[in-house]
C-alpha cells in the first residue's frame, strides 16, 4: 500500500496537478506516526510513510491548508473522509484545491497494547488475514488483529469512502453491526450514583491539555469558547470537578450533530479518558429522538440541532423532571 | 443553642421575555404566591439559554435549574423555542449520563396568560429541590459561601 500512495503522490507532483502532500511520517519511532506536509519529490521518497500506526485524521489539516496556494493531495482513510465531507458541508475546507486520495484501512494497531502484551523494540508492522506481523528489534512477533487493535477501530462503523477524487483499493462498506453503543448502553443500565462515581473516576484525570479540542476535526472555531479570557477557564487546567464537568460537557454539545465519530479525542487522551463515550452518546441520542443520522455521510444534509420537528420530544422526556 | 439551619434551595428561572416573564408578572398581580427562592433571569427568548448558562448556574450555586419558554408554535420569533428543545433535550439527556440528578433541571412552556401554571410550577419544582437537597455534584466550592 505505502509503495502505491507514494507512487500516485510523486506522479502527481510530478506532472503539477498538486504541490504538496499532506500524509504522514515516522516520528522518533516507526509507531509515533505524525501528520507531514511534503513539498518535494525528494521528502516524499525520504520520509513517507502509510502502515498501520497512521491512525491520525488528516482532515482537520485541510482546513489551514486548502486556504494556501496550489492544490494539495490528501490520503484519507474512510473514517476520514466522514470527517472531511463534515468539514466541506460547513465550509471550512476549500474542496478545489483539494486532491482527495481514498485508502483502505483494516484497523490501526495501537501501540499500547502491543506493549501491554510485551512487544516493545517495534521496528515495523506488517497485517495480513487479520494477524499483524510486528517486526521487533528481538525478532519477529504475531498477534491477532483484534487483541490489540486501537478500541475504536474494534467498533469501526464504517469502512467505506464517502467522499474522494481517487480510490487506492476497493471503495469498502458501512459496517451495520458496529456495537458502538455497547458501552453508551451499559452506562446507561447503570444508576445515576454509578454514572457519577465512573464519570468522576475518569473526568478527574483530566489536565486540560485541550489536545482533545485541538484534534477534534469538527471542532474548527477560530477563536474557542474555552480561550475567552473572561470565560475563566481559558488556557489552565481544571481546579475542581465542576470545571472538568463543564469542559468536557460542552467540548461533546459543541460538536453534538457534527461529531463523525472518529474517535480521534481518545486517541490523543493522554490521560486515557474515553472521551467519545460522550460524543457517542449524543449521537446515539440524535438517533433516537430526532431519526438516524450520521455527520459527514451526505454533505447537503442539515445537522439535527439546526432544524426541528413540531412533535419532538419534551426535554422532561429525555433526561431532566418529568413536567 | 444549636442553631439548625433550615435548607432553602436556590432556584434559577430562565424566563422568555415574552412569554414566561409576563406569565411571572401576572402571577404577581393576581396574587399567586411562589417561593422566594426562585430568582428569575430574563432572556429575550428561551432559545438565548446558552448550555454554558445552566452551568454556570450550577457552579455559582444553584440547585436547581428551570427554563420556561413560550409553547411550541408560539415563539415570538417563529421557532426559537423549537431550537432551544432540543438543545436541552440532549444537554439534560447528557446531564443524566454523567449522574447528575435529572430533576435539577428543568424545561415548562409558559404563556403570558397562565400566571397560575406559573405559580403551580415553581411550587412544585422548589419542592423537588427542596427534596433533593443541596446540588453537590455540580458545585463550585470557590463560589460557595
Amino acid at each position: 500500500m505505502q509503495k502505491m500512495m507514494e507512487k500516485r503522490a510523486l506522479e502527481l507532483l510530478g506532472d503539477g496537478t498538486v504541490n504538496r502532500v499532506l500524509g504522514w511520517s515516522a516520528g522518533d519511532f516507526i509507531y509515533d506516526v505524525t501528520p507531514a506536509v511534503f513539498k518535494t519529490a525528494e521528502e516524499v521518497q525520504d520520509k513517507f510513510l502509510y502502515n498501520d500506526f497512521c491512525g491520525a485524521n488528516l482532515s482537520k489539516y485541510l482546513v489551514k491548508e486548502s486556504r494556501k496556494e496550489g492544490k494539495i493531495l490528501v490520503f484519507l482513510k474512510p473514517c476520514d473522509t466522514y470527517s472531511f465531507n463534515q468539514l466541506i458541508a460547513e465550509h471550512r475546507i476549500i474542496r478545489e484545491n483539494i486532491y482527495a486520495i481514498g485508502v483502505e484501512c483494516f484497523g490501526k494497531a495501537d501501540e499500547e497494547k502491543l506493549r501491554a502484551k510485551g512487544i516493545t523494540g517495534i521496528t515495523g508492522i506488517e497485517m495480513k488475514d487479520g494477524t499483524y506481523t510486528v517486526h521487533t528489534v528481538y525478532g519477529d512477533e504475531t498477534v491477532k488483529a483484534y487483541e490489540v487493535m486501537a478500541d475504536r477501530c474494534l467498533s469501526c462503523k464504517s469502512k467505506k469512502h464517502v467522499a474522494y477524487d481517487e480510490l487506492l483499493g476497493s471503495e469498502g462498506e458501512v459496517v451495520e453491526d458496529c456495537n458502538r453503543f455497547d458501552m453508551v448502553e451499559k452506562l446507561e443500565a447503570m444508576t445515576p450514583d454509578e454514572r457519577y462515581e465512573f464519570w468522576r473516576g475518569e473526568l478527574s484525570r483530566c489536565i486540560r491539555c485541550n489536545a482533545c479540542r485541538n484534534i477534534c476535526p469538527a471542532c474548527t472555531c477560530e477563536q474557542c469558547v474555552f480561550d475567552n479570557p473572561n470565560s475563566g477557564v481559558s488556557q489552565k487546567a481544571a481546579v475542581n470537578s465542576f470545571e472538568e464537568n463543564m469542559f468536557h460537557i460542552i467540548r461533546a454539545f459543541h460538536v453534538a450533530g457534527r461529531c463523525t465519530d472518529c474517535g480521534e479525542c481518545s486517541r490523543v487522551c493522554p490521560q486515557h479518558i474515553p472521551l467519545h463515550l460522550l460524543n457517542r452518546k449524543f449521537i446515539k441520542d440524535v438517533n433516537t429522538f430526532y431519526g438516524e443520522y450520521q455527520a459527514g455521510e451526505n454533505p447537503e444534509a442539515k445537522p439535527p440541532l439546526g432544524k426541528y420537528e413540531k412533535n419532538d420530544i419534551e426535554p422532561g422526556e429525555a433526561g431532566g423532571a418529568k413536567a | 443553642m444549636q442553631d439548625v439551619k433550615e435548607f432553602r434551595p436556590k432556584i434559577v428561572a430562565f424566563c422568555c421575555n415574552w412569554c414566561s416573564y409576563a406569565g411571572a408578572d401576572l402571577a404577581g398581580s393576581a396574587r399567586l404566591s411562589y417561593p422566594a427562592d426562585v430568582k428569575i433571569i430574563r432572556v429575550p427568548c428561551s432559545c438565548r439559554v446558552n448550555p454554558m448558562f445552566i452551568l454556570r448556574a450550577f457552579q455559582r450555586g444553584a440547585d436547581g435549574v428551570i427554563m420556561a419558554g413560550c409553547h411550541p408554535g408560539d415563539c415570538h420569533y417563529t421557532s426559537g423555542n423549537y431550537f432551544a428543545r432540543r438543545r436541552m433535550t440532549l444537554l439534560f439527556s447528557m446531564l443524566d449520563y454523567l449522574g447528575i440528578e435529572r430533576e435539577r433541571t428543568r424545561v415548562e412552556w409558559i404563556s403570558a396568560a397562565e400566571g397560575a401554571k406559573f405559580s403551580k410550577t415553581m411550587n412544585e419544582f422548589v419542592d423537588t429541590i427542596t427534596a433533593l437537597g443541596e446540588n453537590k455534584r455540580l458545585e463550585d466550592l470557590r463560589c460557595k459561601k
